[in-house]
């Protein structure tokens, strides 16, 4: 991409801007030799170290009536065992899930009831195997189903309105010449990254140091603080590597909680990594949505009516309620429009964020019932999608600071070769394979939230930014700095710059694909506020350096009048077995409109493993909800199937230029999650056109894929 | 020769590791990983699962790619395990190393440790002409090293999942060291 | 985990006298399916009985052009070897189809055999499970069973057996050697797992203290058409929801001579299909006459509340790939 000039780079003549260059990531060589140290490996453990492991509730529902640690205790090594009983009493926190250890009530399978400490990782799991715990069981509820009798709409879900209704939806989609009316249907599924919720705790006399694996050191110390009853000072949260989170360390998760309660109760520093078969029922998920669709069009293909209605579940402990119903109000221009958002609580794990939350499932569904119009119509779907583009959105009647949408429908049908597409569904064999494309839109919302940072100018010449960033993957202290090289207008190699720590200035978590955004437009203030420093300062610079600081709160909390939001389309194209119903992908591509792109390397690679993700949201990846014993089935990742290696083809994934000066100094998009967006339901549309028959329920396995063939 | 007294849980392993001989007495329970982790200092082996279901523990045990985290360290008595820490040759990275970083193959970096030794594993099982599930299965015995197509790439990498999705660029990147 | 004993032997005899002599004993060879036993609490060792090092790692050619592999060969080696890839492509495609190449590194050619069920409730020593601890139940019954038995299950158990290789160790009509306090002996790969009945706990015939050394696959099948067929929810590094291994031999005009079929996936022990078999001997091998044999096979099948796909998938899997090995065919991959 041509990298596009703004006032931030105002760099000496002829110099570079550091910003839409593909700059290699700050740390990878750390990653490469293995020297990047993660939450658990810090080089400084302390030689008493001691390792925690979490003991969780094997029933469905009911309450604790008694933890027998007698075995446990009795144990070469065990230092203590935390129980309902004995744990720390901890504070008020708004987040129910951080009260572990408080109460005996077991709102679900797997909520932890004991924690077993001790000297060595394999003394702590024997302990923890070694506490009995005994339960009065009461009769659960763990399965969504639409007819539930407490389903309920609530006022909001993650924010925005429960229920949304323009004109008459109902009554447009009876008197609409076309009409589709479908359901589709989403399993949970789990985040699953690939370091374990893990943290490392230490207390020296008052002062709380926790080394956690967390997408926002700031949210994890400020749940603390809460928690223990501390001034956020006494309290340091170091999130400096994070193995990946895609919203499962988006908020504080309990094992924080427990490693700090572990460290003051034994006094000694504590480790404590969750075992991966304990996460499914600790660390959130994507709730499983059930959706029902009505959309109403005229012979022409204009819609007349869209109606969306999803249910969800969520915990008996606390509202999440997924907000998979959202994407009808940005996508389409339409004069009626229901969106509802239903939720049922039930005697599960709280549901949490999980990558692209409410736009992954409403899209999916929303460009599944597209495709069903497009096919019911005779169109093809991306003229359908360009008939409905709206002027402004239709939701809110604000016009879109920028939307390009039909750009990456156009480009991404030129470079998918799209055009020579025959659309009869069911017809192309190659052998025992059936074969076939489709396409999808994606969307994402812009957000931003403010942040503060530091910039100091040093005797030596070089630069030093500071912010509580978070890199959990997504390349943030490479694109920061080079938002830091440009505002100053140095070369890149002159700025270092420190992340991942509550020690430094205030930064929001890394989420809602807002971190690059609230984090840069502070780095980019508080360069931009040195840079006149240093223009007004004479002489040689005193030792300390000059620094100057940002906090960019009024500015990311003025809300502009413009809706703003990334778009993009995904095309795939994929192979179905008709003996074995296996689905393979063949190729995929993804066009996007995110904004500038601020580091076109680790933004493709963010583009394509967002993709990666969808294509195991459509193809592989699904947790069972178990009826008769509560919680999810699919524990490990032998059974939740991350999508491997083989299972991913050629992905490409390119960007629009897109110029929007509603956004930030930058002038940039999120870009992690809307990767994930359109792909399940461009992969389904594909594997509708490869048989001819419509699915509507993930994943495509092999067992849904054959009943269709039969 | 018997080896162990059988009554004791603990035992004395000596394992060189990436180079350097350690001795230690560690209790039997404990994993290749574990004491690479917990007792040596070397935590570039990754636990994502403990249970031989993700690869990011990957290391070569006598030359061999393997789950350290399902070798108990006893068992492994004498051997000579390479982990992500013993590919460079002092500063300078080894070809897999620098191709990762080239390709941007890799972004929470929690797999890297595994994919890289497991990179390293397949380039030696490849030029010892071992077949993979997707090898031609008439390609008969014999026919020396076995050429590393993407599609080859793809399954032997398979034993390593990357939640990132960074695969393509990992699959670029061993293509390149091949070429 | 318990913490535990360890010996290292240096013979057969050596370790099959220290297992006798240790309550609580297991043998230890590749681990890959022991440890993680281990840590979920599953498998609780006294002592482990080291048996890697065994001189048991041999693969050789048998007078009638089989092969005896030793138990500690490597998976992937056994696949690797010119003897077994060139001569039973069938267990070659199967040992490549299981795990992943750092699994198969580590697996040896006895454990694979003696790798226990993937069942959730097997390995979660909190639910009801008869195969862990007889008498408890059977949460799988009720609960989550997409991936479970089909054929052969019983009351207490629907697990099924999670290996690859055996599968196609059955259809190739494979012999397991034991060495055990009561000397050595040989019992057909076909017969050494066993259905659940009123014992799930028991997965083979093999008896205390007993050690596999070694499997021998007769010279009968070599150099005849062979593959194996594995449908799994992803494209590697996953076990099988339904496998097939077929070996055939037919003359010049297609009239089948010898078949072995066997399928993994479906049951507690690799479904050797016998009635598939008789049904197919001496027949034209046509489409037809596969199809109506594995009907015949397959109508045997009692799908639980949710795996009912796994009958029309095995069928389709066991039709075409024996098709495919019939002349002049060959089997479409993805």
């Amino acid at each position: 991409m041509r990298p596009t000039a703004t006032s931030t780079a105002a760099g000496a003549v002829g110099r570079k801007p550091a910003l839409g260059a593909a700059t290699e990531r700050l740390e990878g060589r750390d990653k490469v030799t293995g020297t990047a140290r993660y939450a658990t490996e810090q080089p400084h453990t302390a030689p008493d170290c001691a390792y925690a492991w979490p003991v969780p509730a094997t029933v469905a529902a009911g309450r604790v009536t008694a933890v027998d640690a007698s075995a446990a205790l009795a144990l070469p090594g065990t230092l203590a065992v935390l129980t309902p009983d004995n744990a720390p009493r901890v504070g008020e926190s708004d987040d129910p899930i951080l009260r572990v250890l408080q109460d005996h009530e077991v709102p679900h399978r797997g909520w932890f009831v004991a924690l077993a400490v001790a000297d060595t990782l394999e003394n702590a799991r024997a302990a923890a195997a070694a506490v009995t715990v005994s339960y009065e069981v009461r009769p659960h509820d763990a399965v969504l189903r639409e007819d539930h009798p407490d389903a309920y709409v609530p006022e909001t879900a993650n924010g925005h309105p429960g229920r949304r209704e323009r004109g008459d939806a109902r009554e447009a989609f009876a008197a609409a010449p076309v009409r589709v009316e479908t359901s589709y249907t989403i399993p949970p599924l789990h985040n699953h990254p690939m370091e374990p919720h893990a943290s490392y705790a230490r207390w020296d006399g008052d002062h709380l140091t926790v080394y956690d694996s967390s997408q926002g050191a700031h949210p994890v110390r400020t749940a603390l603080a809460g928690l223990f009853g501390l001034e956020p000072g006494r309290i340091t949260v170091v999130s400096e590597h994070v193995g990946g989170g895609f919203g499962s360390k988006g908020t504080p998760r309990p094992h924080v909680v427990l490693a700090a309660m572990a460290a003051r109760h034994t006094g000694r520093p504590v480790k404590l990594a969750l075992p991966r078969g304990q996460m499914a029922h600790v660390v959130g998920y994507r709730s499983p949505t059930l959706h029902r669709l009505r959309l109403g069009a005229e012979r022409d293909g204009t819609l007349t009516s869209v109606e969306h209605e999803m249910t969800a579940q969520t915990s008996r402990i606390k509202e999440f309620v997924e907000h998979g119903a959202v994407a009808a109000r940005v996508m389409y221009a339409v004069p009626h429009s229901l969106t509802t958002h239903r939720a049922v609580r039930l005697d599960v794990p709280s549901p949490s964020w999980m990558r692209a939350p409410g736009e992954a499932p409403s899209m999916y569904a929303l460009e599944s019932a597209m495709d069903e119009l497009a096919t019911e119509l005779g169109m093809d779907p991306i003229e359908l999608r360009l008939r409905n583009e709206p002027a402004t959105e239709p939701d809110s009647g604000l016009p879109f600071s920028s939307r390009h949408l039909a750009e990456c429908l156009r480009e991404g049908a030129r470079r998918f070769g799209w055009h020579q597409r025959d659309p009869r569904p069911g017809v192309r064999r190659e052998g025992d394979v059936l074969t076939g494309t489709g396409v999808a839109a994606a969307t994402y919302p812009v957000m931003c939230d403010p942040a503060s940072a530091s910039a100091t100018a040093r005797p030596d010449g070089t630069f030093l930014v500071r912010i509580d960033a978070t890199d959990i993957g997504t390349g943030a202290r490479t694109v920061l700095a080079q938002i830091a090289a440009d505002a100053l207008g140095v070369p890149l190699d002159s700025v270092a710059i420190e992340i991942g720590s509550t020690r430094l200035p205030y930064g929001p978590l890394a989420g809602g694909s807002a971190g690059t955004a609230s984090w840069g437009w502070a780095v980019h203030e508080a360069c931009t506020a040195l840079t006149r420093r240093l223009a007004d300062h004479h002489g040689p610079l005193p030792g300390e350096g000059l620094t100057a600081e940002s906090d960019t709160t009024e500015a990311a909390e003025a809300t502009p009048p413009f809706a703003r939001h990334a778009f993009g389309a995904s095309f795939a194209e994929v192979r179905v077995d008709t003996v074995s119903g296996e689905v393979r992908v063949r190729r995929m591509l993804g066009v996007y409109a995110a904004g500038r792109i601020l580091n076109a390397r680790t933004a493709r690679s963010q583009f394509i493993g967002g993709m990666t993700m969808g294509l195991g949201m459509a193809l592989t990846e699904h947790s069972t909800s178990d009826a008769a014993h509560g919680g999810f089935a699919e524990r490990d990742l032998a059974s939740y199937h991350v999508p491997v290696n083989a299972d991913v083809p050629e992905i490409d994934a390119h960007w629009v230029d897109e110029v929007d000066t509603h956004l930030n100094p930058m002038g940039s998009k999120g870009i992690g999650e809307i990767g994930i967006v359109g792909t399940p339901a461009a992969i389904g549309n594909a594997v509708h056109h490869a048989i001819g028959v419509r699915l509507r329920e993930l994943p495509l396995t092999p067992d849904k894929v054959l009943a269709a063939l039969r | 020769m018997s080896t162990g007294t059988g009554s004791g849980t603990s035992s004395w392993v000596t394992m060189t590791v990436n180079g350097v001989e350690y001795r230690r007495e560690l209790d039997n329970r404990t994993t290749v990983l574990d004491l690479l982790r917990e007792h040596l200092g070397l935590t570039g082996a990754k636990k994502g699962c403990d249970h031989g279901q993700c690869g990011a523990c990957t290391v070569l045990v006598d030359g061999r790619r393997a789950n350290s985290c399902l070798l108990p360290a006893v068992a492994q008595d004498g051997a000579e395990v390479t982990t992500v820490e013993g590919l460079a040759a002092g500063d300078e990275l080894h070809p897999v190393q620098q191709a990762f970083l080239d390709r941007d193959a890799f972004q929470c970096g929690y797999c890297t440790p595994g994919q890289l030794c497991s990179a390293v594993g397949v380039f030696a099982e490849a030029a010892a002409g071992h077949p993979s599930h997707v090898t031609d299965p008439g390609r008969a015995s014999g026919q020396g090293p076995v050429e590393l197509s993407r599609a080859e790439i793809r399954e032997r990498m398979s034993g390593n999942l990357c939640r990132c999705g960074a695969y393509p660029n990992i699959v670029a990147a061993i293509e390149d060291v091949t070429r | 985990m318990k913490p535990f004993g360890y010996q290292r032997p240096a013979t057969v005899e050596a370790a099959v006298e220290a297992f006798a002599a240790t309550p609580g004993a297991r043998y230890l060879a590749g681990g890959t399916n022991l440890m993680d036993l281990m840590k979920h609490g599953v498998e609780t060792p006294a002592v482990l009985v080291d048996v890697s090092r065994l001189p048991l790692d041999a693969v050789e050619e048998l007078p009638d052009g089989g092969v005896r592999a030793g138990a500690t060969v490597r998976n992937s080696d056994l696949a690797a070897h010119p003897l077994v890839h060139d001569r039973f492509p069938v267990l070659s495609q199967a040992l490549l189809a299981g795990a992943s190449g750092q699994l198969r590194n580590m697996a040896t050619t006895g454990g694979n055999l003696l790798q226990r069920t993937r069942c959730g409730y097997f390995q979660d020593t909190s639910a009801a499970c008869n195969k862990r601890e007889p008498g408890s139940g059977c949460a799988a019954r009720d609960g989550v069973h997409r991936d479970h038995a089909v054929l052969g299950h019983s009351e207490r158990c629907v697990a099924t057996h999670p290996s690859d290789m055996a599968v196609a160790l059955a259809a190739l009509d494979a012999v397991v050697e034991l060495y055990g306090p009561e000397g050595a002996r040989t019992v057909p790969v076909a017969e050494f797992h066993r259905l659940p009945g009123e014992h799930p706990e028991r997965d083979t015939v093999i008896r205390p203290g007993e050690l596999i050394t070694a499997v021998t696959v007769p010279g009968t099948a070599a150099g005849r058409p062979s593959a194996y067929r594995k449908a799994r929810d992803r494209a590697s590094y996953a076990f099988a929801l339904a496998s097939v291994a077929a070996v055939l031999d037919t003359d010049e005009d297609g009239t089948v001579r010898a078949v072995g079929l066997a399928f993994g996936g479906l049951a507690h022990r690799p479904w050797r299909a016998r009635l598939a078999e008789t049904a197919l001997l001496g027949q034209r091998l046509t489409e037809e006459a596969v199809a109506r044999a594995v009907d015949a096979e397959l109508a045997l099948a009692e799908p639980l509340r949710d795996n009912g796909f796994k009958v029309p998938l095995a069928r389709n899997l066991a039709v075409h790939t024996l098709s495919g090995l019939a002349p002049a065919r060959s089997p479409q991959r993805l």
